[in-house]
């Protein structure tokens, strides 16, 4: 779910070559995950621990993942899906089931999150969550209350589905992800209907919905959307947890006169999870449960939140993220919170054509 | 006699020659596309590969499953049709623009100095040491708001406010010019520099203004280059995926992106397939045409 920069390109030629380095059985490990969504120390703490050689490739989208898993042949013992992909990919029959026997850290995984991802993975047989987040609205509160005033309902879709407020934000700079799932789903849920819905005219108020705003929509993005709420370019932002947070990070380290900061509308929003899976043909299955195991070490775990400010299902691991992380409802949202947070589904398959054609002509006007 | 045998079944020179290539052709060229042109007859599904195989075995019959939806759908969804036009739009709005600013480069590079003349055309060739990725990626760092080119002309007075060039179509047109330029003025340098110069003189014995000369000498001579060149730089510039990708902006409709999307968004492979096959069937097929009666004029003639 989290695209970052404008890799497309160089993941689609890496498309063309399968893993290299296929080494002896256990002496190493080919990982493909998420682009920025490790710690430096991660990858370094495994091969010192284990021995085991790590090959580290990334991708920046779902999309980009599922075509080479399909293709199949990919080397790549470990990837790390989306759930609502993992679970027509699970259907597909390309991962394995997880010997749990040897991975005894799976205790230290939250009960309440992991009977969430048994929707997309049922009895949670082939999957264990890397990390998780939410789609929220990210905002620059200092520019962003000077336009809409201070009692501005910030805790609301309204600021991005009600012309009347995002057609004064204009000037300052709307991004919306570039993401036809996640779009889709919080436009249904603002007009009040299922956002995982397989009825086709729902996605059509939808799309009438999105094409009221999108006059006053200045980018649709899902990496670069980062750098330019840091740097004030844009004030609004429909984007993803963790990415916000970084923005507003980078925004404090620079020392910028502005507050950034994320908000989770009260009315609820898509919650998503990255998981650990093992393909079919992966060439080092026991390397990888070893990494599964290794990554649910709580120390090695809370390492990761603390680089990446996305939190991980693992409930041991929560005591060594930073307090200021731990503490942030925008990270770790709270029980009343996660109430109202909805899990994306996967949809069949005229139903994702309805949406990304849809999404096509909302951008392009054709 | 055994000899003589064995000689028959071995391929002569010439036919070695020429039978390398076309195998190379086959395997690399016509091969895949075939298969592409079978992938976009078949249909859809989740699984390893992602579309279902055309033929099936069943108590000893063979049957065979042509899938035409896709072609269908292509024709209903203007989608299609609309990205096709725009995409030659823009191959034809840089191949000219290649063109006008090719030309007179090409043909000064061709009436230099021998050493200059080396030197010149190292310096076209010189950005293809770099990679074509890192060279379009380096466009949007001068293209952006707050680049290197906006950042100048600000310094200079000469415009106020940031042009927005970064995600729109003239980044693409730029983009699409500076790769391209030097497939332009190859061809065109060749046939400049082998031009017989002394009818040029002549023209101007008879009274010729240069300009008068050009028209009806120099350019004539030079239109295979203009042909192999503007070849050259449309035929890649449709199917351009990265620069539109990169410096183009959310409404830049090309056929690449098109493609990605069936691809990637959709998992639909046969439909991508099918996006191909009709791009190559559009395109390619009256290119070939034009060729073969080109060359057949140009027999006549002779």
């Amino acid at each position: 779910m989290k695209k970052k920069l404008v890799k497309k390109v160089l993941c689609s030629l890496l498309m063309l070559m399968p893993a290299a380095g296929a080494m002896a059985e256990d002496k190493a490990l080919n990982v493909y995950n998420w682009s920025d969504y490790i710690a430096k120390t991660t990858i370094p703490g495994f091969e010192k621990q284990t021995g085991i050689k790590v090959k580290y490739d990334v991708y920046d989208s779902d999309d980009t993942l599922q075509a080479k898993m399909l293709t199949g042949k990919a080397g790549y013992d470990i990837v790390v899906p989306t759930s609502n992909f993992m679970a027509k990919q699970i259907e597909a029959g390309i991962y394995q089931k997880l010997d749990k026997s040897k991975l005894p850290n799976l205790a230290n995984l939250d009960k309440t999150l992991m009977a969430k991802i048994a929707d997309a993975d049922p009895g949670n047989s082939h999957g264990v969550p890397w990390a998780y987040g939410t789609d929220g609205i990210g905002y620059n509160f200092t520019k962003v209350k000077a336009i809409l005033g201070k009692d501005a309902p910030l805790d609301s879709w309204d600021i991005i589905f009600d012309p009347k407020n995002l057609s004064k934000l204009k000037g300052c700079g709307v991004s919306v992800l570039d993401q036809a799932n996640d779009v889709f789903a919080v436009a249904l849920h603002y007009l009040g209907k299922d956002p995982n819905s397989k009825n086709p005219a729902d996605y059509q108020a939808a799309f009438e919905l999105l094409k009221k705003i999108r006059p006053y929509i200045t980018q649709f993005n899902s990496s670069g959307y980062i750098n330019d709420l840091a740097n004030g370019d844009i004030c609004v932002a429909l984007g993803w947890s963790g990415d916000v947070n970084i923005a507003k990070h980078r925004a404090a380290e620079a020392k910028r006169s502005y507050q950034l900061g994320y908000v989770i509308p009260k009315s609820g929003a898509p919650i998503w999870f990255d998981v650990m899976v093992v393909p079919k043909d992966a060439p080092h299955p026991e390397a990888a449960l070893k990494w599964i195991n290794y990554i649910e070490t709580p120390e090695v775990n809370a390492a990761i939140t603390n680089e990446v400010f996305y939190p991980s299902a693992n409930a041991a691991a929560r005591k060594f993220v930073k307090p200021e992380l731990a503490s942030d409802p925008t990270i770790y949202p709270p029980e009343a919170v996660a109430k109202t947070l909805f899990l994306l589904k996967p949809l069949p398959a005229d139903i994702m054509r309805l949406q990304n054609r849809l999404w096509t002509q909302l951008k392009t006007g054709r | 006699m055994k000899s003589f045998k064995l000689n028959r079944w071995m391929p002569s020179g010439k036919t070695t020659v020429i039978g390398i290539p076309f195998i190379f052709l086959f395997v690399f060229f016509l091969l895949p596309f075939l298969l592409v042109v079978g992938i976009s007859f078949s249909q859809q599904q989740l699984g390893i590969p992602p579309y279902t195989p055309l033929t099936k075995m069943e108590d000893d019959v063979i049957s065979i499953f042509l899938n035409i939806s896709h072609y269908k759908f292509m024709l209903q969804d203007d989608l299609y049709i609309a990205t096709y036009i725009s995409s030659v739009k823009m191959a034809v709005v840089s191949t000219i623009l290649c063109l006008v600013i090719g030309y007179p480069m090409a043909y000064y590079i061709a009436r230099a100095e021998g050493s200059t003349r080396d030197t010149l055309m190292m310096m076209v060739m010189l950005p293809f040491w770099t990679s074509y990725l890192i060279r379009v990626y380096a466009w949007i760092g001068i293209l952006k708001n707050d680049g290197f080119l906006n950042q100048f002309l600000m310094w200079l007075h000469v415009i106020d406010s940031p042009l927005r060039l970064y995600h729109t179509n003239w980044g693409v047109y730029i983009g699409m010019v500076f790769s391209y330029l030097p497939f332009m003025i190859m061809p065109l340098y060749a046939h400049l520099v082998k031009m017989d110069l002394r009818l040029l003189e002549a023209a101007y014995d008879l009274g010729a203004k240069p300009w008068k000369a050009f028209v009806s000498i120099t350019l004539p001579l030079s239109k295979n280059g203009i042909i192999a060149g503007s070849l050259l730089v449309f035929i890649p510039a449709v199917g351009e995926y990265v620069i539109p990708e990169l410096l183009g902006g959310s409404d830049t409709l090309m056929i690449g992106r098109v493609m990605w999307d069936e691809f990637f968004n959709n998992m639909d492979w046969p439909m991508a397939a099918t996006v191909t096959c009709c791009m190559v069937l559009l395109l390619l097929v009256p290119m070939a045409m034009f060729q073969h009666y080109q060359a057949k004029t140009m027999e006549e003639i002779k």
